[in-house]
């Protein structure tokens, strides 16, 4: 734990007057598969999204505490906020292609950070379909609309998109929950081969998934963080009454 | 308990029967106003009048049964795209601004001003058109250009048309920008685009079919506007030479003239035809632009 | 070279940015404009005489008398008009909601067929009515003007009514099928009460459409100075009276039209009001 990558300090964030974070303290540590784990509604997605600061663009937002990323606050005025999402890859519950082609949308993070050189862009595209096994079922068709794929497939094509802007962390919001068994076993795997070279945040709401994915793992409830530890501490001796409830299953 | 049951079955019965003659009156309407314009307007074919000579001669001498409606066309049409060349950036931007980068109060106090805008009767933008824009162009942008005018002209109308339509397209605008899924913008921002890059190279091309619909009805909208251009387009019959001549828009000609459309042969089938091609055109408009629509929220 | 690029990326927005503040401002400032303009031109000329009292002789021409016949005219208008549009609006937004609702293509080729009738222009309802009059032989009368109005908002009131009917979540649907409830019951003790509000709206808005329109009137409802005092007989409206008075050469009767405007605007403006409030309760229900 002497590594962390993100550490959030005494975060609170309402909108309106809805208090949907309360006062959070945690670390991310650093090339680890840390789960944010919580049922729906209890603030884990907005915790996930006040790290790259899409929390930003919610109307009526307050936000209080700070967030370090290596050490440094990204809330400060100096802060460049295009650079510090790039730095975030992120996958949302469903997959988000842009309109347009499958090409594209992986080459659209490069373009725009300012690399235009053809034989280059080809290459790198290459690289990141491949990287997601992507690169088979569609190197025929390129030039088509990231539309036409299946769920699964353009779940893929997201995590090819933001690996190719070289982040140094992916912010997962619950990725699998639109796919089928089968693709969701292919997006675990994957991102369970992608921890060595990223620090990734997962966030979920179902408890198996989190016990076989996770490093580390954060439990929230209600907008609060009830526990947090290493994996195999948090699952096999709980410390908190309401843990013990939802890791019985006797929770709802 | 069966009779009772008997009752309420009948009552469902009965309701669905007055229901579908309802629905049936409401859908049948516009195709028996088609036959019943079409029937009347026949007239004009039948007494050798070529669909070519009413459509594409100038010549509207009602009196000696000549019936030629292009300068209403041509001054509808141009005052039409004008008018909408006028409102475009305006909706444009403003929906832009209102579903991307407003603040919730900002939000909040042009909604009902747009809804006013919308419900402010046509023949208050008539009396205001008379009472500020044509003095304006009179005044101030016709001696800019050296030209001399009443006011009454193209322009005028042109102007307080878009005025008239702003509320409506950028109504349909904001509608549309908000069917794009808000996980693009989260996904463009995260790749690291910046707030106006995600709207231009994401949202906007998502939205493109809906946006170019949303103008699509506008333009069907001020084609057919009526009481408020006639008040202040100039009325007067030949084909407009500028944006400072006067202009006779369709809709004008027929609510000007439906007084004496009895007393001449053929005038009133002449009229009725005017009333079928603003039909027709507005219909077609319409039908387009709103399939584009349905099918964009749709994929969605 | 970066830098550059994102200084460069950064302008536009900017440009773009100060565009939209303009955009918006010419918004603001015509709204403003316009009620500033009717109401500085009308509330001087607007006194207790112009809405108390029909037209006397020579009103033309300068004489006395007021726009009552008018404002009656219209009120008699678009109430006829907006009941009879409720009568067919209410069924058929049912139907689409309740009894189709399995059928999702079928209510997507209905709605798709009434927003493309909302976008026809009133002046062809107008003349369109007017041909079938001259053809049955009859004449302009508040009767006919009703009619003619009330198949004009028709599409809008089906359409606003639709909007909220659509917002009735499909479990209660459901249950009140599995409860052994007719649809009949269901239309009218589920569907209707639930959206009364938003229905109230939609009928408003239309109200507001019926007052204020002219084209179609200007065809089917004709012009007299007096009150209508039965159906068969004609009707002046408001904004006819306008229109008309400002055609005039004469000073005074012009601004009479503009008082009558004033009169116009501000009874739209109320309604808006009124439709703004009543949609704003509605959704404190709908959230709890």
């Amino acid at each position: 734990m002497n590594q962390s990558k993100i550490e959030v300090k005494d975060l609170n964030l309402s909108i309106g007057n809805q208090h949907i974070l309360k006062n959070i303290n945690c670390k991310i540590p650093s090339r680890k598969i840390t789960v944010i784990l919580g049922s729906s509604g209890c603030g884990k997605s907005t915790l996930l999204k006040s790290m790259n600061r899409l929390t930003d663009l919610y109307p009526k937002v307050k936000i209080s505490g700070d967030i370090l990323l290596n050490n440094q606050g990204i809330f400060g005025k100096e802060v460049e906020v295009t650079d510090l999402r790039k730095k975030m890859g992120l996958m949302s519950q469903r997959p988000a292609p842009l309109p347009m082609s499958i090409f594209d949308n992986v080459a659209y993070g490069l373009r725009i950070s300012g690399r235009k050189k053809k034989l280059q862009m080809k290459l790198r595209v290459e690289y990141y379909l491949k990287v997601v096994n992507l690169w088979d079922e569609v190197k025929d068709r390129l030039k088509a609309p990231a539309s036409s794929l299946s769920i699964g497939q353009q779940q893929r094509l997201c995590l090819a998109r933001g690996l190719a802007v070289d982040p140094e962390l992916i912010l997962a919001d619950e990725p699998t929950s639109a796919l089928d068994p089968l693709s969701s076993q292919v997006i675990e795997k994957k991102f369970m081969e992608l921890k060595d070279s990223f620090t990734i945040v997962w966030v979920t709401h179902t408890l198996r998934q989190a016990k076989r994915m996770a490093d580390h793992v954060i439990f929230m409830y209600l907008g609060e963080i009830i526990e947090q530890g290493p994996a195999e501490e948090f699952f096999n001796n709980p410390q908190h009454e309401i843990t013990k409830n939802f890791l019985n299953g006797s929770f709802n | 308990m069966t009779a009772l049951s008997l009752k309420r079955i009948y009552q469902d019965k009965l309701n669905t029967v007055v229901m579908i003659m309802a629905l049936t009156l409401v859908i049948t309407t516009p195709l028996i106003i088609f036959a019943s314009l079409y029937t009347k307007s026949s007239m004009l074919f039948a007494s050798d009048h070529s669909l070519w000579d009413l459509l594409f001669s100038s010549a509207w001498e009602p009196t000696k049964g000549k019936f030629g409606f292009l300068p209403f066309i041509i001054s509808s049409i141009e005052i039409t795209i004008l008018s909408v060349i006028i409102a475009a950036p305006i909706c444009f931007l403003v929906a832009i601004h209102l579903t991307q980068y407003a603040k919730h109060w900002f939000v909040k106090i042009m909604y009902p001003v747009t809804d006013i805008l919308a419900g402010i009767p046509s023949v208050v933008y008539g009396v205001w058109g008379i009472l500020v824009v044509v003095p304006l162009v009179s005044d101030v942008i016709a001696p800019f250009f050296g030209i001399q005018t009443t006011g009454y002209t193209l322009l005028t109308g042109a102007i307080v048309l878009s005025i008239m339509i702003i509320p409506f397209i950028l109504n349909i605008l904001i509608e549309i920008l908000n069917t794009v899924p808000f996980e693009l913008t989260e996904a463009g921002l995260s790749l690291g685009s910046t707030r106006w890059q995600v709207i231009k190279h994401i949202i906007l091309k998502k939205a493109k079919p809906g946006i170019i619909s949303a103008f699509g009805l506008g333009i069907a909208r001020a084609f057919g506007e009526t009481i408020a251009v006639l008040m202040v387009a100039g009325n007067v019959i030949k084909i407009p030479d500028g944006l400072f001549s006067a202009s006779y828009p369709l809709p004008a000609l027929i609510a000007n003239n439906y007084g004496e459309m009895m007393s001449i042969p053929l005038y009133d089938s002449a009229l009725m035809f005017g009333a079928l091609i603003l039909f027709v055109t507005i219909f077609l408009f319409n039908l387009v632009s709103r399939i584009v629509i349905y099918r964009l929220e749709r994929s969605l | 070279m970066w830098g550059i690029k994102l200084i460069g990326k950064k302008t536009e927005e900017l440009i773009f940015k100060q565009l939209m503040r303009l955009a918006n401002a010419i918004i603001l400032f015509v709204i403003g404009l316009i009620v500033f303009t009717i109401m500085r031109k009308g509330l001087p000329a607007l006194s207790w005489e112009i809405i108390s009292q029909v037209p006397k002789g020579g009103y033309y021409f300068g004489g006395e008398g007021g726009v009552l016949n008018a404002i009656v005219g219209s009120i008699y208008l678009a109430f006829g008009a907006t009941f009879l549009a409720f009568v067919i609006s209410l069924p058929s937004a049912l139907f689409i909601n309740v009894h189709l609702q399995k059928h999702k293509k079928l209510q997507d080729i209905i709605r798709l067929f009434i927003d493309v009738m909302w976008g026809i222009p009133s002046v062809v309802y107008g003349a369109f009515a007017f041909g079938i009059m001259i053809y049955m032989g009859i004449r302009a009368s508040l009767m006919a003007g009703i009619v003619t109005v009330a198949i004009f908002i028709m599409p809008i009131m089906i359409r606003g009514m639709d909007e909220v009917l659509k917002m009735v979540p499909k479990t209660l649907f459901e249950s009140g099928l599995s409860l052994g409830s007719t649809k009949y019951e269901l239309s009218y003790r589920i569907f209707f009460k639930q959206c009364i509000p938003g229905i109230a709206t939609a009928i408003l808005l239309s109200f507001g459409r019926a007052f204020g329109d002219v084209a179609a009137v200007l065809f089917t409802a004709g012009f007299t100075d007096n009150i209508p005092t039965s159906l068969t007989q004609p009707a002046a409206t408001l904004p006819l009276a306008i229109f008309f008075q400002l055609s005039s050469p004469i000073p005074e009767v012009q601004n009479r039209a503009y008082a009558a405007a004033a009169i116009l605007t501000f009874i739209i403006l109320a309604i808006s009001v009124f439709g703004r409030m009543a949609l704003r309760k509605y959704k404190k229900n709908s959230i709890n």
